[in-house]
This record gives C-alpha cells, sequence and structure tokens, in this order.
C-alpha cells in the first residue's frame, strides 16, 4: 500500500478518512488542529463527502458526534486536552449512553506546556469514563490504532478515547495505508431507548459498562499493541507508555534493552503482562508521557509494596514532557551537560505580528486606563493573549476559554469599577456568550471587548462561528443598543477609539466594544491567493 | 548512518521548507525519516526549531539526544547559539549571519559572531545577500541548505533533485534560481570550511 510522509496528526486524519468515517467534528486546538485540517482539505475526503464541522467549542463538536454515531455512522471528534474539559460532561455520558456507530474521541495533551496553560493528561478522564483508551508509540501505530479504535468501538458499542501528546502530534514520519472501507450506511439504534438517561435506564446501562471492563482487559493483552518484550537482566522491569518507549530504545545503539519491558499503548491496562513483569523483576521503572497514572496505581497509596520508580520519588521528573536524556538519567546512563546556551542568547518570546489590530486596541485600552490603579483586565485564550508581554502589558488574566468575561463578572460583583474583559470573536462564541448573558441578567457593571478578527487566528484561521454578526449577537443576548460600539483598530483611529472607550469605561452597566479588523496574517493569505488566481487567468 | 539536523530560526522564516527539501532527497534515497516541527504559539515571531532525523535504520525518538545533533542549520546567527547544547562535538554549526531584529534587547552583532567563531566546526554566511546578488532573494533558504550540504551524507544529486520536485509546481526559472542558489551555497561552504 501506498507510504506516505505524515504528521502523527495527519497520519490519524488520514486513517480516519480511511476507515469510513462520515464526518469530523473538532473545536481547533494545539497540538491537535491539524487533525480537522487535513480532512478539511483531503480532496479524498472531498469526493467521499466526508465534511470537517468545526464546531462553535469542544462541547458541541462532541455531542455532534455522539448524534452522528447515533444515525450509525463513524464518526471522529477532536480537541486539546483542555479542551476535554469543556467536552467533558457529554463526553462522561457518552460512556453510559454507549455508541451505535464508530465513535472516536481524540485528546491531545501538551506536556511541558508549549502552547497550553495546563499539562492535564487525558488518560485520567478515559480511566473516569471507563473506556479503552488507546496512546499510540509512534505516527504508524496512531495510524493503525485509529482502524482498531473504530473496531472495538464497534464491537462493545463504546466511544474509545484516543490520546496522543505534542511530540507525535508535531512530528512526521513514514506510514503506511490501509485499504479504504466503506461509510456506514443511516441505520438507527437497535434499543430506541439507549440514549435515554434517565435513572433507570442509566443504572441499567452503568452496569452494562462495568460488565465490559474485563472485555477491555482481554483485548488489551491481545490486541498486539501493548508488549511483553523480554529482558535477561531481572534486577529491574520497565513500563512505558505511548512515546516514551521510544525514548527507551534511543539510549541502546543496538535497540536491546537489557532488562524486560511491558510497552503500554492501550488501557485499561493488560492485567496479566504487568502481573508477569512484576513477578519476574526486582524493582519496576515506571517511564510515562504525562501523569504518572500507573505509577501511583502500581505503587499504592502507602507505598508498602512494590519497589517503583518513576517521577513520584524523582528517577523522572515530577512534571514535564519526557525526552531521551531524562530517560538516559532514569536508566542510571552518565550524561555530558557540560555545553550551555551562550549568555549572548536572548529569549525570543512570541510576539503579536507586525500590523496586528490587537496591537491597536491594546494601545487605545492602555491610555484609557493609565491613570487608574493596574490589575483590572480579564483576558482569555488566542493571539490577543500575547498582550501580557512587553510592550504591552495589558492584560492581567489567561485561564480558560470564556473566563475573561464571567471573571470580569465576578470582580465588578466585588466592587471592581472599571472591570474589562477582553476576548476575541472565536473564543468569544466558543464560552463567552453565556457569561455575556450572565452580566446582562443581573445588569452588572463591566466593560467587555471583543477582539473581532473574523478568525481563530493563533490555530491558524480557522472558521469563526460569530463572524459578522458578533454585533447582533450581543444585542440578542441584551446588551443595549446604544453600548454595544464599533470601532476599527488603526493607529490613526486612536483618538476616536479612546473617547469611545473612555465613555463606556464610565457606564455602569453592561458595554460590548467591539474592536473589528481583519486579523493581518489572513489578510496577507487573502492577498496572495488573490494575486495567484488573477495571474493563472 | 545517521544524520541528526536541528532546523533553527524565528517563527514565519520559513525553516520548514529546508526541512522538506532534505525530506525529500532522504525518502528519495530510502532513508528513514523522523521530523518534529513547532506549531502553535511560538509561530508568531518567537524561536522555532525542528528536529530532522535520517537514517538507514528504524528511527525511535522523535528528539534528537542533547549533544548529539550532527548539525545546526540557523536561518538567524542568534538563534544558531540557542542550540548549541544539541551539538556533538563533531556537529557543525550552519548559520546565516542577517540578524531577524524583534526584540528589543538583540544583542550586539560582534558578541553573537563572536560566539559562532568560538564554534570549532562552523559555516557563516550571509545568505539574503547572496541571494539577492543571484536576483532571487526568496533564495536565501537554498543558499543556507547548500552551504550545509557538503556536511551532510547525501549527494548533492539528490538534493537538486529535491528542489526539482518542491519547486517545480512553480515553473522552470524558480527552480533554476533555486537550483543556483543552492550551488553557490556550497561552493561558500566548500572555500571556507
Amino acid at each position: 500500500m501506498q507510504r506516505m510522509l505524515l504528521l502523527g496528526d495527519e497520519a490519524i486524519a488520514q486513517a480516519a478518512i480511511d476507515a469510513g468515517i462520515s464526518a469530523m467534528y473538532a473545536y481547533p486546538g494545539t497540538p491537535s488542529t491539524e487533525i480537522p485540517e487535513y480532512v478539511d482539505h483531503s480532496k479524498e475526503a472531498r469526493a467521499k463527502g466526508v465534511v470537517t464541522h468545526w464546531a462553535a467549542n469542544e462541547k458541541t463538536a462532541m455531542e455532534g458526534a455522539i448524534g452522528m454515531a447515533y444515525a450509525g455512522k463513524r464518526t471522529m471528534v477532536t480537541m486539546k486536552h483542555v479542551g476535554l474539559n469543556v467536552a467533558a460532561d457529554p463526553f462522561m455520558n457518552s460512556a453510559i449512553t454507549g455508541t451505535n456507530g464508530g465513535l472516536v474521541v481524540l485528546a491531545a495533551d501538551d506536556p511541558s506546556m508549549h502552547s497550553s496553560q495546563n499539562e492535564q493528561d487525558s488518560r485520567v478522564y478515559g480511566k473516569f469514563a471507563l473506556l479503552p483508551i488507546l496512546e499510540p508509540v509512534n505516527q504508524q501505530e496512531a495510524y493503525d490504532m485509529v482502524h482498531y479504535g473504530f473496531e472495538i468501538s464497534e464491537k462493545y458499542h463504546v466511544p474509545v478515547l484516543m490520546r496522543i501528546t505534542t511530540r507525535l502530534a508535531h512530528s512526521r514520519a513514514g506510514v503506511v495505508r490501509r485499504e479504504a472501507r466503506e461509510q456506514n450506511p443511516l441505520k438507527l439504534p437497535e434499543d430506541l431507548k439507549q440514549y435515554i438517561l434517565l435513572p433507570a435506564i442509566a443504572r441499567r446501562r452503568y452496569k452494562a459498562l462495568l460488565g465490559l471492563q474485563a472485555d477491555f482487559i482481554r483485548e488489551g493483552a491481545e490486541s498486539g499493541f501493548n508488549k511483553y518484550i523480554d529482558g535477561k537482566d531481572k534486577r529491574m522491569g520497565i513500563i512505558t507508555t505511548g512515546i516514551a518507549y521510544n525514548y527507551l530504545l534511543e539510549n541502546y545503539d543496538d535497540r536491546v534493552v537489557p532488562y524486560p519491558v511491558l510497552k503500554i499503548s492501550q488501557y485499561p491496562m493488560p492485567r496479566p503482562l504487568v502481573e508477569k513483569l512484576v513477578q519476574e523483576t526486582d524493582e519496576i521503572l515506571v517511564l510515562e508521557e504525562g501523569y504518572p497514572v500507573i505509577e501511583e496505581l502500581l505503587k499504592g497509596y502507602l507505598s508498602l509494596g512494590l519497589k517503583v520508580k518513576g517521577r513520584l520519588d524523582g528517577t523522572v521528573p515530577r512534571d514535564g514532557e519526557l525526552n531521551p536524556v531524562i530517560v538516559a538519567k532514569a536508566l542510571g546512563f552518565p550524561v555530558d551537560e557540560e555545553k550551555c546556551i551562550p549568555e549572548v542568547v536572548a529569549p525570543r518570546p512570541p510576539s503579536l505580528c507586525p500590523g496586528c489590530p490587537h496591537a491597536d486596541t491594546y494601545n487605545a485600552i492602555n491610555e484609557c486606563l493609565k491613570d487608574l490603579p493596574k490589575g483590572r483586565v480579564f483576558s482569555d485564550i488566542g493571539c490577543y493573549t500575547l498582550g501580557a508581554l512587553p510592550p504591552y502589558n495589558a492584560i492581567n488574566s489567561c485561564v480558560d476559554m470564556g473566563a475573561s468575561i464571567t471573571m470580569a463578572k465576578g470582580a465588578s460583583d466585588a466592587g471592581l469599577h472599571p472591570s474589562v474583559a477582553v476576548i476575541g470573536d472565536s473564543t468569544f462564541t466558543h464560552s463567552g456568550l453565556t457569561g455575556l448573558l450572565d452580566c446582562v441578567t443581573d445588569k452588572t457593571p463591566v466593560t467587555v471587548f471583543v477582539l473581532d478578527n473574523g478568525t481563530t487566528a493563533m490555530t491558524g484561521g480557522q472558521i469563526s462561528a460569530g463572524t459578522g454578526r458578533i454585533d447582533q449577537i450581543c444585542k440578542g443576548l441584551g446588551v443595549e443598543e446604544e453600548h454595544i460600539r464599533i470601532l476599527k483598530p488603526l493607529k490613526k483611529n486612536h483618538e476616536e477609539m479612546v473617547k469611545v472607550i473612555s465613555e463606556e469605561l464610565e457606564y455602569k452597566g453592561v458595554s460590548v466594544v467591539i474592536a473589528k479588523r481583519e486579523c493581518i496574517v489572513e489578510l496577507n493569505k487573502r492577498m496572495r491567493e488573490k494575486f495567484k488566481n488573477k495571474q493563472s487567468s | 548512518m545517521k544524520i541528526d539536523i536541528i532546523l533553527a530560526g524565528v517563527g514565519g522564516q520559513g525553516i520548514l521548507s529546508i526541512a522538506a527539501t532534505i525530506g525529500m532527497a532522504a525518502v528519495d534515497m530510502g532513508l528513514h525519516l523522523k521530523q518534529a516541527e513547532v506549531h502553535g504559539m511560538s509561530q508568531r515571531g518567537g524561536d522555532v526549531q525542528s528536529n530532522l532525523r535520517l537514517s538507514n535504520r528504524e528511527i525511535y525518538s522523535d528528539l534528537i539526544p542533547r549533544g548529539q545533533a550532527d548539525m545546526i542549520l540557523s536561518v538567524e546567527p542568534m538563534e544558531s547559539l540557542r542550540y548549541i547544547p544539541m551539538l556533538s562535538k563533531s556537529g557543525w554549526l550552519i548559520t546565516s549571519t542577517e540578524p531577524f531584529v524583534n526584540i528589543p534587547n538583540y544583542p550586539p552583532m560582534e558578541e553573537v559572531m563572536a560566539e559562532i567563531r568560538k564554534q570549532p566546526h562552523h559555516i557563516a554566511l550571509n545568505a539574503d545577500q547572496i541571494a539577492k546578488e543571484l536576483e532571487s532573494p526568496k533564495s536565501a533558504n537554498m543558499v543556507m541548505l547548500g552551504a550545509a550540504s557538503p556536511f551532510l551524507d547525501m549527494p548533492f544529486e539528490k538534493l537538486e533533485k529535491a528542489v526539482h520536485t518542491i519547486f517545480g509546481k512553480k515553473g522552470e526559472e524558480v527552480v533554476s534560481k533555486n537550483i543556483a542558489a543552492l550551488r553557490a551555497g556550497r561552493e561558500f561552504a566548500e572555500k571556507n570550511r
């Protein structure tokens, strides 16, 4: 079959197309974005009528996927790790409803927080929901596992969680494709009460889910993704999860590890294999890309039993992603750390692009607030979070999608005035609407800036659900029309912006200032396309 | 054989075009390849790098172990120094001397160059200048790849072929300009190694 050079994300997307999904559901988030992007741009997907639905947020994406699988089709929903928090309600309950068509939920974790506000481990969610979890070791396994994930999803009628981390998501390698499978026909569940989670039905379905756990463990021992590789030296046994296996092998020139190794890529853990490793070796080293999930389980709360080494005893750092050198140290190999970064090298943090509309907005906001004590601007997640850095130093918070508005409300409730929120258009439609409704309900004095650049910029310019209608949405939520102000953030409009913003900061009610100008990156992209089309026509 | 390369630059400088060209040549030679990239927030003008690994046997880690890179190939001088701890004792540092100044505290150029010259194996060239002289200012990255080519364990023709494949869609003129850039970079490195 065809061999392709693909990012881990792209391998997953290609596999989803080949496994016969009928649609992809997603809200963009690093490091997951390239999966729905790939399907969105795939000619093959288009020819098969496979659509990428860019949802308003991860919860609506997840629910859309549950509905599609209800109708018997295969579907995948993708999100970054913190997106699974947003989708947690439907995700947890989808384990109880079960599924009809195959449903694979993909969460991309970001240990070391390259582009995230925390490094939570999605395997904890999978265990919480009592669902099978797949955690590929490399791009090829990621491709193969999507096919397998759909098979067991349809075999046991449950969603399957697939968990990847940044380095797999954003690393390219050769992947061999399989033959593509046809899409499922539309077919409703046999039991039309399956999805009605009234207590009586939910109790029955929960018992059924509990009853499947033994099957899930058996599948994990038989599927071949979990492997026991024997070694001569029984003084230590090593458990690796996901890509940690690669870092282990990297440390042996001949790729032969002297110790017995249990490579885990599928959960619940393969109990018989774990028992074998524990019986045959004196102590266990656990190498996990993420939280010490397995380590904690094996060690037990009081550490009375097994000798287990890993993140909890300092053999491996407690936080951050793994790499070959961290694993070398854990194995007791000497590591040459002589060379340092020369002192002359200055940090180069990311920054707003030259010509970015957010820069003009922040300059105006800063001027309006310059005579007030600092600390009253609640912001959110997107490119504009970079307003936290010099030269702007304009914001005081970035917590979770939508928290700008609700935190500004809380601080206002506490007596802070003016209390300011700064939120991007896509983040606003993701999770800002309900917070603004709370403000309207309570007539809370807040000034909400919606930075409307017409796109989801930070993740590379995906559709933003409210483009062109932010003012109407605010009006619909009950914000007074005279306090919905639209500005065009440009240097030449600075005086006008300062005037309007000052007026709204004084208002003791809900006001929304929409700073509306196209993202400079998207504008340049559009101009290039236009130029190209002109040339070719 | 194995070749481990750290590609370095600033978000938006297009280091991935270099990676794609080497990658194409590697695939053509039947080599295994892994290439870890940076996506997301850092792409907005921050420091970016890519770990490009080639080998004639299966590659496991997506990341190059510290101190084992055979080359740092950087399109920006200060950025080339950021990855010194990654470079092996016999490794080469190949960098452009054209600074990309988007921070207020960019160090004085003479200090940056002094640090580069301290490296036992280095090639420093003004790729932008060379590309401009060839009337192909957009080909600076191919000049850099050319400068790296004598130290890559792969036939030069394979790189030229990859340039043909990658730029072929854009027409013969673009291809020949990039080939010229590639050769000019190689020539500089051969003379100054």
